[in-house]
């Protein structure tokens, strides 16, 4: 009886007496979900254009923001690192489209998830033997983004935003809506969504998967840049960050791993969901149940709808 | 011209469809057997505990994990964890039970990691394929997560960490810090071939052959009349089974103690690319790709410095280390590309071309 009023009535009773308290979880929960919806938006990118799931998409953010902090302690300024930063996002897009695309073409799917595990340990070994394995610290303030934070008072106590974390809010959702517009509305969106559905009718209409690959590579690449400098500007640039990027399969189980807009109401339920269960729930459990909240919110999302909240169907073939 | 059949005549059929047909490989295997046993006489100290020992433990857990993601199609991502249980089962069992031969409980931890690994598998009758991974990833931080946090598993102690009491059969020790590493490599070694039996009769087997259904088109396989749930469940129970002897084995006969971190996701990532490179679906495939992966390091500790120690270039430690993630990960891409079936399947065309040698076909 205990136990059952632990569970069910007392955090609550907790969430009603500190309402700052819950106003500042529900903040965390949202900015970490933008956070993991960014990460999900490079997985969905790639799945969508190519169905290969990208396991490396966690190294590429590591190894994007490394690269950008890379080129900023040679003494670039930071824009030109950015964009030679880019430059490089570029150019492991084609390395990554040439040696490990080509080859595999028309391989099962398991294959080239596979394929993505080599070269998400290659990148680990390449990223460390060039960058080192210390902890970096994100360039925030010389690519002008906010720092600081300001305090609210509301309901009583008072809440603490960082600025950091409203700026990724913006720059993620203004992402969103430029991939979403790139792929409704331009012609090379249209391909991309032509490749995704079937290759070889995208190849009849005329359509280079190659040059298509390169694409949708490149973007996931500027997205995990992106990503990369978000995170790395709320904890430093390490390689730690790539297990976080496992956070991401959650994500894309609860959005559909086709839809851009899943990803974002994935993400959103995820973090929430884990910031506020871990913050009134966890005590009971011992606390730490951040590590697997997310896989079991998913798990249990699996059993009644597996194609996500946005996602196709899956049409078994016979 | 050695490796022909030719005078061997099958008058039977159980000696038509035996695991090995030729007479050669039979006398191979015999040959194999009694060369690692001798190890444990011939065999330097660092050998056995640095090298052997752990190939055999990880080639055990390599199989466990073939039976499902080779034999059965079930991705798993959560291996780590499965031997994380048998390993707190066995110390589990060894203190509440210490007057109990120790090879029994080892033997018997593996159904309490069997019986989770069900648990785990109860999913895959709904969901398939990739989804079913992120259903054994919920498994792997869930159960690493309560290896730390369940302080009964680890007897209260301080430190969080389990460590191998002092255990003895007929008067030798085997288990403990006086147990010599001969003396554990002839039990791992035992075990290993015991379970690798069992194993080979296992997939050579009716159970066997209904994985392998489910494997290449599951609804096919269920109008057969297979009964797809039992079937994967027994999937996940042998391969958990063995998933955990290898978690025990791995901590009280090779490591001497482990604490919960030693169970991560990366050590279900190794175990999956030991899988992958060896051979998805084979059972030499698991020891070849252990044995590859496991060594890799090992061997690039001894041949690099060997190569660039006379140019004068200084190849530290960590060196090593990134270049073995390096070549880690372009080992997986070149198999993947040049034989997905991994390095099982270049055994066998190896064998395949000894048997019409000299002749090219």
């Amino acid at each position: 009886m205990n136990a059952l009023y632990q569970i069910f009535i007392e955090p609550f009773i907790f969430m009603g007496e500190a309402p700052d308290l819950l106003i500042q979880t529900i903040w965390e929960g949202f900015v970490s979900g933008i956070l993991y919806a960014l990460i999900a938006l490079g997985f969905v990118l790639i799945f969508k254009a190519s169905g290969v799931f990208n396991f490396a998409q966690g190294i590429m953010v590591v190894f994007a923001a490394l690269t950008l902090v890379g080129f900023y302690s040679m003494g670039i300024p930071a824009i030109i690192s950015l964009i030679l930063a880019i430059g490089v996002m570029f150019l492991l897009a084609v390395t990554v489209e040439r040696v490990v695309l080509r080859p595999l073409v028309n391989q099962p799917d398991i294959i080239l998830f596979m394929a993505t595990f080599g070269i998400t340990y290659f990148l680990i070994g390449l990223g460390e033997f060039i960058f080192g394995g210390e902890p970096k610290v994100m360039i925030t303030s010389q690519l002008y983004l906010p720092e600081g934070r300001t305090n609210f008072d509301i309901l009583g106590g008072f809440v603490t935003i960082q600025h950091i974390d409203v700026a990724a809010a913006v720059i993620a959702i203004i992402m969103i809506a430029v991939l979403g517009i790139f792929f409704s509305k331009t012609r090379i969106g249209r391909a991309l969504r032509a490749v995704a559905d079937s290759h070889k009718a995208a190849l009849s209409v005329g359509i280079s998967l190659n040059q298509i690959w390169v694409i949708v590579w490149f973007a996931a690449g500027i997205v995990a840049l992106v990503t990369g400098i978000m995170w790395g500007a709320r904890s430093d640039v390490s390689f730690a960050l790539q297990i976080i990027a496992l956070k991401a399969l959650p994500v894309l189980i609860l959005g559909g791993f086709t839809s851009i807009p899943g990803a974002i109401v994935g993400g959103l339920i995820i973090g929430i969901g884990e910031k506020i269960g871990e913050f009134y729930w966890g005590p009971l459990l011992g606390g730490g149940i951040e590590t697997w909240l997310a896989y079991v919110i998913a798990l249990i999302f699996l059993m009644f709808r597996p194609q996500g909240l946005f996602g196709e169907k899956i049409i078994e073939r016979v | 011209m050695i490796y022909r059949e030719s005078g061997q005549y099958k008058t039977s059929y159980s000696a038509d469809m035996a695991v090995f047909p030729l007479r050669q490989d039979r006398i191979g295997i015999f040959v194999i057997i009694a060369l690692a046993y001798s190890m444990a006489f011939f065999g330097s100290n660092f050998m056995l505990q640095a090298v052997l020992i752990p190939f055999l433990i990880f080639s055990l857990a390599a199989m466990g994990l073939n039976l499902m993601v080779g034999y059965a199609g079930l991705l798993s991502l959560g291996t780590g964890a499965f031997m994380g249980v048998g390993a707190y089962a066995c110390y589990k069992l060894m203190t509440i039970f210490p007057g109990v031969n120790v090879i029994v409980w080892i033997l018997a931890s593996g159904f309490f990691s069997a019986a989770i690994g069900v648990f785990f598998g109860l999913p895959s009758l709904r969901i398939k394929g990739f989804y079913l991974a992120v259903a054994t990833l919920a498994a792997q931080f869930f159960l690493q997560w309560s290896f730390n946090r369940i302080p009964w598993l680890y007897n209260y102690n301080v430190s969080g960490a389990i460590e191998a009491p002092l255990r003895t059969l007929f008067g030798v020790p085997i288990v403990g810090p006086t147990a010599t590493p001969e003396v554990r490599y002839v039990i791992v070694l035992t075990l290993v071939i015991f379970l690798t039996w069992i194993a080979s009769n296992i997939v050579h087997g009716r159970v066997g052959r209904q994985w392998m259904a489910i494997r290449d088109m599951d609804i096919a396989a269920e109008l057969m009349g297979i009964k797809l749930l039992q079937t994967k469940l027994l999937a996940f129970a042998v391969s958990s089974y063995y998933c955990g002897v290898a978690g025990a084995m791995m901590v009280f006969l090779w490591y001497g103690g482990a604490e919960y971190n030693v169970f991560n996701i990366n050590q279900s990532f190794l175990i999956l690319f030991m899988v992958i490179i060896g051979g998805l679906g084979s059972l030499i495939g698991s020891f070849l790709g252990a044995g590859l992966i496991f060594m890799l390091p090992i061997a690039m500790g001894i041949v690099l410095p060997a190569i660039f120690g006379p140019l004068g270039i200084r190849v530290g430690a960590e060196t090593i280390e990134h270049l073995r993630f390096m070549i880690l990960g372009a080992l997986i891409i070149f198999f993947l590309i040049v034989e997905p079936h991994g390095l099982a399947r270049l055994w066998q065309i190896a064998k395949q071309k000894l048997r019409v040698w000299p002749f090219p076909y």
